[in-house]
């Protein structure tokens, strides 16, 4: 415990110097400005920053670069919330809640309550990485290809569980989602999978341009069907900040929002898309009343916004303690200590413990900016949906479109979110949902390949989900999750939601 | 916008004769497509000599991340731009040696349609096992891996990366024919090779020696003519009794063919000057890198360096069936 509490306060010591305050706010405030803008995720506005670090010293640079990241995270949801487009996989559940709570004029409560819940679990996160960092590396490597694909598949589950309306066409939805995720090149093989010879499909489709067509094109179409609600979004602001009422429904998400994000981010893989998925269902199964989730839902936003948030601070441990990357914005990450001298990994703790301390403290610093900076805008971004929507529209398309190029500079990028646009509104008008099939998406990749690796691994053997206790624990818990959404009496209930 | 910079900077190739258009290259900043995602390897490099070149050249090199398809996306694109010096690109070992094996349909010729303008870095690779491996040295672990060939899993980044095309060739230089399981990227490889699930693999310096010091995995060999400063314990292949194995994940500069040979010669200038940088050198050797001799540095040891790595790539890799299309 000494040990804890000496560690942090050398971490404080450098994170509080006056230049890396500076840096933590900068790297929050630019990450936020450039992260609201719709489909510039994390991943394109730290690849868009990281030149700008380079003149510092890697500390400073690297206080910065975690301020951007937790900035462009928090804008991802700021656009998820008002404009229905989740930057990235982990923030498509806060637009389920969170734009309906927009269109109900409680855009500026939604983003509050996502500020305050990050903060929080921001702040869970930076002491549990900081008492538990070193222990808990253990618990990346007990994960293998076995224990993930059964993850995976109880995470399916959870899509099942997640949805609304028809079970039939939640599971239907789910499937093509999996389905769009084998396009491209095998990874095993190197053979190309239903790409019709089209080179652009070669490395299979974008996560950002599938979230973008059938998130963000799709609800401007859906818009412009019938504006008059959507002045109705205009007119009613409403409050800015929750209140109490809005606290004792949120607390409960919060906490366990931020253990189940917490939990899942250390995974390898990138464990942490799964984190709001979960804490959402989680939601929904506890509350009294599942029906008001996908109508605004406070709780539907609390949960998997802490959730996210602590997700994508654990993430940081495998990084920081093995130096390995759970997902691609940890993989930049390693990138951007690497082009200042720094290479990740199990030395860095002694090696560079200022670095080291230094940068976990500064999380806790920016998570604080976090909140310092967002709650004075939630004003701000609140006010952007009274511009009327003939001019707000081209400019989200516009946004979108650069957004979209910004990530890999290919034109056949931005032709497909128009593509995937297309095809979301169609979706939305024979009443489907878009959600599950994106979670098909982001899952069923992960699914294949570590399924296979399994196999390949034991021979073929199918046993061997079961032979490992970690994966028949998982492969349980799917099953009997399973059941229980297809016992009758709770079938019933899901009809009832749909017919309402 | 790069669109019409580019049909700009064609009028003005018509306009003015060839010769004045050059003397004053470069006076516009210069785009280098890294045909990866940036903070890998590569870009990582391209990063460190930009920085030095821009400098010596009084222009900003401005570094466009185009990746796809094992980085042939990125090298098209830039193949087929205007061959006038503002489109340059920073190549490696796949994308001008293995590539022409791995994608039959590839739709350049890294021997034929390029101005080399000199190597930037090589990065050495080195065969790394699984901490508990009983072998103690290459002889043994080789030994180990021809004995339990149908036990032994090796792990590879996926078809066509740097640890799939040198763990090719490993296996083919040894004779073993080992399971391959693949992953999407280093990162998740190694965390399986640290847990033990799978046994080895063979990769780069900059991905493997932070987990070789900090005893996670251990280091059989490095696959370069001398010992790496950053792993000093760790023999070379030849001394190891394997002196076939001789491979280095290099990162070049190239322009597309048709580059005027003056402007050449001004990037090689700049690229020269960046690699005899104390400070540029120091930041590619703590990453484990290594500087090439002012041979490779040059377009001629460039051009027969790209002719000979694909001569050896090509049948190395259609023997063991791989292909990435």
């Amino acid at each position: 415990m000494g040990d804890f509490a000496s560690n942090l306060s050398l971490g404080f010591g450098v994170a509080l110097s006056l230049q890396n305050l500076g840096l933590a706010f900068l790297g929050c405030l630019v990450g936020s400005l450039i992260g609201v803008l719709p489909g510039v995720g994390p991943i394109a506005t730290i690849a868009m920053l990281l030149p700008i670090t380079f003149g510092l010293d890697p500390i400073g640079a690297l206080i910065m670069l975690a301020g951007i990241y937790y900035g462009a995270q928090y804008g991802g949801s700021t656009t998820a919330i008002l404009v229905n487009i989740p930057g990235e996989a982990t923030s498509v559940v806060t637009a389920l809640d969170g734009h309906q709570m927009a269109r109900q004029g409680r855009a500026g409560i939604a983003l509050g309550i996502a500020a305050i819940g990050s903060f929080f679990a921001g702040t869970v996160a930076t002491l549990v990485i900081a008492a538990l960092g070193a222990p808990l590396t253990g618990l990346a490597l007990i994960f293998g290809p076995t224990e993930y694909f059964s993850l995976m598949t109880m995470g399916l589950v959870f899509a099942v569980v997640l949805a609304r309306g028809s079970i039939l066409k939640a599971i239907a939805m789910i499937l093509v989602g999996v389905l769009l995720s084998t396009v491209g090149t095998d990874l095993e093989t190197g053979e190309e999978r239903m790409t019709f010879g089209l080179p652009f499909l070669v490395d299979g489709i974008d996560f950002a341009v599938l979230a973008m067509g059938v998130f963000g094109i799709a609800e401007i179409l859906r818009n412009l069907d019938h504006t008059e609600t959507r002045d109705v979004v205009r007119q009613a602001i409403g409050r800015l900040l929750p209140n109490r009422d809005d606290f004792r429904h949120s607390y409960k998400p919060v906490l366990r929002g931020t253990f189940i994000g917490a939990a899942l981010g250390i995974l390898p893989g990138n464990g942490a898309v799964l984190g709001p998925f979960a804490a959402y269902t989680l939601e929904k199964k506890l509350a009294k009343d599942p029906r008001r989730f996908g109508q605004g839902a406070i709780e539907g936003v609390a949960g998997p916004e802490s959730a996210n948030n602590a997700g994508a601070q654990t993430s940081f441990i495998p990084l920081l303690t093995l130096g390995i990357p759970p997902n691609a914005v940890m993989a930049l990450m390693v990138g951007a200590m690497t082009i200042h001298g720094i290479v990740p990994g199990p030395q860095v703790m002694t090696r560079n413990p200022d670095l080291f301390w230094g940068m976990i403290a500064s999380m806790w610093i920016g998570n604080l900016m976090l909140l310092v900076i967002n709650l004075p805008l939630v004003g701000m971004w609140v006010r952007l949906l009274k511009v009327p929507y003939r001019l707000m529209f081209p400019a989200i398309l516009m946004f979108c479109c650069i957004g979209i190029y910004s990530i890999n500079s290919l034109p056949t990028d931005v032709m497909f979110i128009a593509f995937f646009g297309l095809v979301g509104y169609m979706l939305i008008k024979f009443g489907f949902e878009p959600a599950p099939m994106l979670l098909g998406f982001v899952l069923g990749k992960l699914m294949e390949e570590n399924l296979r690796r399994a196999l390949i691994l034991s021979r073929g053997d199918m046993m061997t989900f079961i032979e490992h206790p970690i994966s028949a624990v998982l492969l349980a818990i799917a099953a009997i999750l399973l059941i229980v959404a297809l016992l009758p009496s709770i079938r019933k209930g899901r009809d009832e939601v749909f017919t309402e | 916008m790069k669109k019409i910079a580019l049909a700009l900077a064609a009028v003005a190739g018509i306009a003015a004769t060839g010769a004045q258009a050059q003397q004053n290259y470069p006076n516009r900043p210069i785009t280098m497509i890294v045909p990866f995602a940036a903070g890998g390897p590569t870009d990582v490099v391209a990063r460190i000599v930009t920085d030095h070149m821009s400098r010596t050249l009084g222009q900003q090199i401005v570094i466009e991340n185009v990746a796809g398809a094992g980085g042939t996306t990125g090298i098209t694109r830039a193949a087929q731009s205007q061959p006038d010096g503002y489109t340059i690109m920073m190549g490696h070992m796949g994308t001008h040696g293995a590539a022409p094996a791995l994608y039959p349909n590839l739709k350049y010729d890294p021997t034929k349609d390029f101005a080399p303008i000199g190597m930037a870095a090589g990065t050495p690779i080195l065969i790394v096992a699984k901490k508990d491996l009983p072998a103690s040295d290459l002889k043994g672990f080789i030994e180990y891996v021809k004995t339990n060939a149908d036990k032994v899993n090796q792990a590879h980044a996926g078809v066509g990366s740097v640890s799939h095309t040198t763990g090719v060739l490993f296996d083919s230089i040894v004779g073993t024919k080992p399971t391959m399981v693949a992953y999407r990227g280093t990162g998740p490889a190694l965390n399986d090779l640290m847990a033990g699930t799978v046994d080895f693999m063979t990769d780069q310096i900059v991905n493997v020696a932070p987990q070789i010091q900090g005893g996670n995995i251990k280091a059989y060999a490095i696959a370069t003519p001398e010992r790496s400063p950053a792993l000093p314990n760790v023999p070379t292949t030849k001394e190891a009794g394997l002196g076939d194995y001789q491979v280095s994940a290099w990162n070049a500069v190239f322009a597309p063919k048709g580059t005027p040979n003056d402007v050449v010669a001004k990037l090689n200038d700049a690229l020269v000057k960046a690699l005899a940088d104390e400070n540029t050198k120091k930041r590619l050797l703590d990453l484990g890198g290594v500087i090439p001799s002012a041979e490779e540095q040059s377009p001629e040891g460039l051009q027969k360096l790209v002719d000979s790595e694909v001569a050896r790539w090509t049948p190395v890799l259609q023997a063991a069936g791989a292909k990435a299309e």
